[in-house]
């Protein structure tokens, strides 16, 4: 039987901390985190920075590295630093390397690179290793080229190699959500079908327990199946929240690719044991050919910003007219005055209030008590975007519906009213790599640091 | 005529990575799973985010009293045309979508 410990959903989402004690007592085997995922957006991936606050990061971090020393067992994290680029799981490994010398641990740390060349990967896709998976964009090696960052999803294979070096604490680079749970369960002799879905389960943290925010869970594996349990006292797992779970930002729920293989839980089946534990056997790992997934960011413009508030009512009952001159007039000196064409550059204004959630494919319809117009300005240079969202704002502050009124003046809430908010990223890979070996696309580093 | 959001417990959408939008609709029992899994047909669902039935993957889950639709993101997560990053938002057209 392997224990897995899971302290949370994500490295930097908070969790329970005598949950977390709980789970440190009952002995587990691995420590395993999540530190990040592509589900905040692609500007991340490519600047190769994480979401979450250092502070925070190290906070959460020197709570596991102390859970970790006490329990005696590897403490891995997947995708750290929320993209699990080369340069954030060195940032990771920075913040270790200052809480190893604050606690006097003397640890062994692997880094598993998941960061690719992308001269390498256009090659790969000039020849044929590369394909796309369903609604892909297009691409060509110029596309892949542009790319600021690419990584591959790493599976078990390369955590495995990566807890083979001896390590205390692995700081992976991007891999699946899964692996870094399945990996040792997997390594060793653990039921394949049951170590995929349990790790899928389990990836969220508490998540699929009655009470998410607790974070805490430990899932047992074993040669048929695996036991869920959350640690807070506070949660419990049923087999509705556990199976329920397949559900959660999976295009299909039965079915789960992975390096090398997919899952296949048609045939799960969900036992309560008691209150708060669950079991399952049946699920089934189908291997495959061996491939890894490939996400990539590139810059696709650069972009300023503004929001203007409309409280007149008679300009929120005609705030499509008053927007579409603006955009008419703002549009006129763009040309003239940067001599950017139409197709060079994007003014967009959006209807805070009326459908800037749902654009097109709103449905309602009352009219609101005021509307922010958030004015975003795309262009090819920084400098272009600033021109056009400073050429925006004397349009945004008087722009009259009719010429015979007095000039009127809108709100603004900043000074200055223009924000340049710098490089729009955009993902454009969606596409798996094929391996000869599972290591071809991956590095490993280990070095010892801190004392004591 | 009620709305899907007025009899169902939760209706949620997610990305399912960056390309693709999935949506689940919580029933919260069997009648009222049985009435939307019914009532509630895909090319309805595909005309209100404008795409193509066949882009729609559709799951009918008795055991979890689930209707489940997957379908390729109305706009690719993180570009100039996205409006929501998280995909968080798209629930609420099939919440005020009317069924029998």
């Amino acid at each position: 039987m392997i224990r897995v410990l899971i302290p949370t959903g994500a490295l930097g989402l908070g969790y329970d901390r005598a949950a977390l004690a709980r789970g440190v007592a009952a002995r587990p085997d691995i420590i395993a985190v999540d530190g990040g995922s592509t589900d905040s957006g692609p500007a991340y991936l490519g600047r190769g920075v994480s979401k979450y606050s250092r502070a925070t990061t190290r906070a959460e971090w020197r709570d596991l590295m102390l859970a970790r020393a006490e329990a005696g067992v590897p403490l891995v994290i997947g995708t750290a630093g929320t993209c699990g680029a080369d340069a954030v799981v060195d940032w990771l490994y920075d913040i270790t390397c200052e809480l190893a010398v604050e606690l006097g641990q003397k640890l062994r740390v692997t880094r598993l690179y998941s960061g690719q060349n992308p001269s390498q990967i256009a090659e790969a896709f000039a020849a044929g290793r590369i394909a796309a998976l369903p609604a892909a964009p297009e691409i060509d090696a110029e596309t892949i080229r542009a790319c600021t960052n690419i990584v591959a999803l790493a599976g078990v294979e390369q955590v495995q190699a990566a807890l083979a070096t001896g390590a205390d604490i692995v700081i992976a680079g991007r891999t699946t959500d899964t692996a870094i749970i399945a990996a040792l369960p997997i390594a060793r002799g653990c039921h394949a079908g049951a170590a995929w879905h349990g790790a899928k389960i389990g990836e969220c943290g508490a998540l699929a327990t009655t009470n998410p925010a607790t974070g805490t869970i430990q899932i047992d594996f074993d040669e048929t199946g695996f036991t869920m349990e959350p640690m807070a006292a506070t949660a419990r797992a049923t087999p509705y929240t556990v199976s329920a779970h397949m559900l959660y930002e999976n295009s299909d729920p039965f079915l789960l690719h992975e390096p090398g293989g997919a899952l296949d839980v048609s045939g799960a089946r969900y036992e309560a044991l008691d209150d708060r534990r669950v079991r399952v056997e049946g699920s089934v790992w189908r291997p495959a050919p061996y491939t890894v997934k490939l996400e990539g960011a590139r810059v696709a413009g650069y972009q300023s910003v503004s929001l203007t508030l409309v409280r007149d009512r008679r300009y929120v009952a005609q705030i499509r007219d008053w927007t579409a001159g603006i955009e008419r007039r703002a549009r006129a000196d763009v040309a003239a005055r940067l001599g950017l064409s139409e197709g060079d550059y994007a003014i967009e204004l959006r209807l805070v209030g009326v459908d800037a959630t749902l654009g097109d494919l709103e449905t309602g319809g009352a009219l609101p008590a005021e509307v922010g117009v958030l004015a975003i300005a795309t262009a090819p240079s920084e400098a272009q975007a600033g021109e056009i969202g400073k050429i925006l704002n004397p349009y945004l502050l008087h722009h009259a519906l009719t010429e015979e009124e007095p000039m009127p003046t809108f709100a603004f809430p900043f000074s200055p009213a223009e924000m340049n908010r710098g490089a729009l990223y955009e993902f454009c890979l969606h596409h798996v790599l094929t391996l000869a070996d599972p290591m071809d696309a991956f590095r490993l580093v280990t070095d010892e640091v801190g004392h004591g | 005529m009620v709305e899907l959001g007025q009899i169902a417990e939760k209706i949620r959408s997610k990305n399912a990575g960056p390309f693709w939008l999935t949506i689940d609709i919580f029933c919260g029992g069997r009648a009222v799973f049985d009435r939307i899994s019914a009532n509630l047909d895909t090319p309805r669902v595909a005309s209100l985010f404008r795409t193509d039935p066949d882009q729609i993957k559709r799951f009918d889950i008795a055991d979890l009293n689930v209707v489940k639709f997957s379908l390729p993101r109305p706009a690719v997560q993180g570009t100039r045309a996205d409006r929501d990053m998280h995909g968080a938002a798209w629930a609420v057209l099939l919440e005020e979508f009317r069924i029998d």
